[in-house]
């Protein structure tokens, strides 16, 4: 949700500066920013529900069984 | 004008604080959809009417339903139907409600006038956007495209539940039956599989 939220800025400030400028560049930016958001909840919600699913719980501390 | 231009700031800022600082999924998913509605009248004061309602339909549209989807799925099971109810309370909806109702009213206002020019800045319209991404940011496209598809196989393999398999112990009781994996595996009994 952050991630989103920080994606979100991104956009708004390339939207500031297409207007700023009067130049469309700064939407189309905003658009590959939009695909960039949309496929990263896709791939986070299912890895979020794989999770649920394998073990039961959503604590990402849970997930420690990979020593480094 | 501007004074609108910058309640809907306010309304912004306001919604993304209290989600962030909000420790309920389901609160904060409300006032991020708050937060997204007013980013969106803001990209409609600064000219880009696409852009506005693009990020309505997909952000506050899609992938909103996306995460509350999720988020109501993972709850199943013991005391769910409370916990929502708990959830969903109606004192809850207070907070988003007033920062909607000022989106509102400063729709309302929009429409009440409609048709006069915005000042200060030029409206970029569709076309103009259209023209610039399908001529130089034409790559960009594809490979926006690309990774939307990758996202959709990515996201099918992870969410493919393997038939006959047990939870706990899909990884090595799958590499046991894959016919080239040679010895099957066992279990090491110090390590713990699961919530530990």
């Amino acid at each position: 949700m952050s991630i989103e939220v920080m994606l979100n800025a991104a956009g708004l400030a390339f939207i500031v500066a297409g207007a700023r400028w009067g130049q469309a560049d700064g939407q189309v930016m905003f658009f590959f920013i939009l695909a960039v958001a949309a496929s990263e909840v896709a791939v986070g919600l299912a890895l979020v529900l794989r999770m649920h699913r394998q073990y039961e719980t959503l604590d990402a501390d849970a997930l420690s069984e990979m020593k480094g | 004008m501007l004074t609108s231009f910058y309640i809907a700031g306010a309304v912004a800022v306001a919604a993304t604080l209290l989600m962030v600082m909000s420790p309920n999924a389901v609160h904060a998913l409300l006032y991020l959809i708050v937060s997204l509605l007013a980013v969106a009248l803001l990209f409609y004061f600064l000219g880009a009417p696409f852009v506005a309602a693009l990020e309505v339909i997909v952000y506050a549209g899609a992938i909103m339903v996306l995460f509350i989807f999720v988020v109501m799925m993972l709850n199943l099971g013991r005391q769910a139907t409370e916990r929502e109810r708990h959830w969903l309370r109606p004192s809850v909806w207070i907070g988003p409600s007033i920062l909607a109702a000022i989106l509102v009213g400063e729709v309302v206002y929009l429409l009440g006038r409609a048709g006069l020019p915005t000042p200060g800045v030029e409206q970029i319209d569709p076309k103009a956007v259209g023209k610039v991404l399908f001529g130089p940011y034409l790559i960009g496209v594809e490979l926006a495209s690309f990774l939307l598809m990758g996202a959709l196989v990515g996201a099918y393999h992870l969410g493919w539940r393997r038939p006959k398999l047990e939870m706990h112990d899909d990884v090595y009781s799958r590499a046991a039956r894959t016919p080239s994996g040679g010895a099957p595996l066992h279990r090491r009994a110090d390590r713990p599989v699961g919530p530990a």
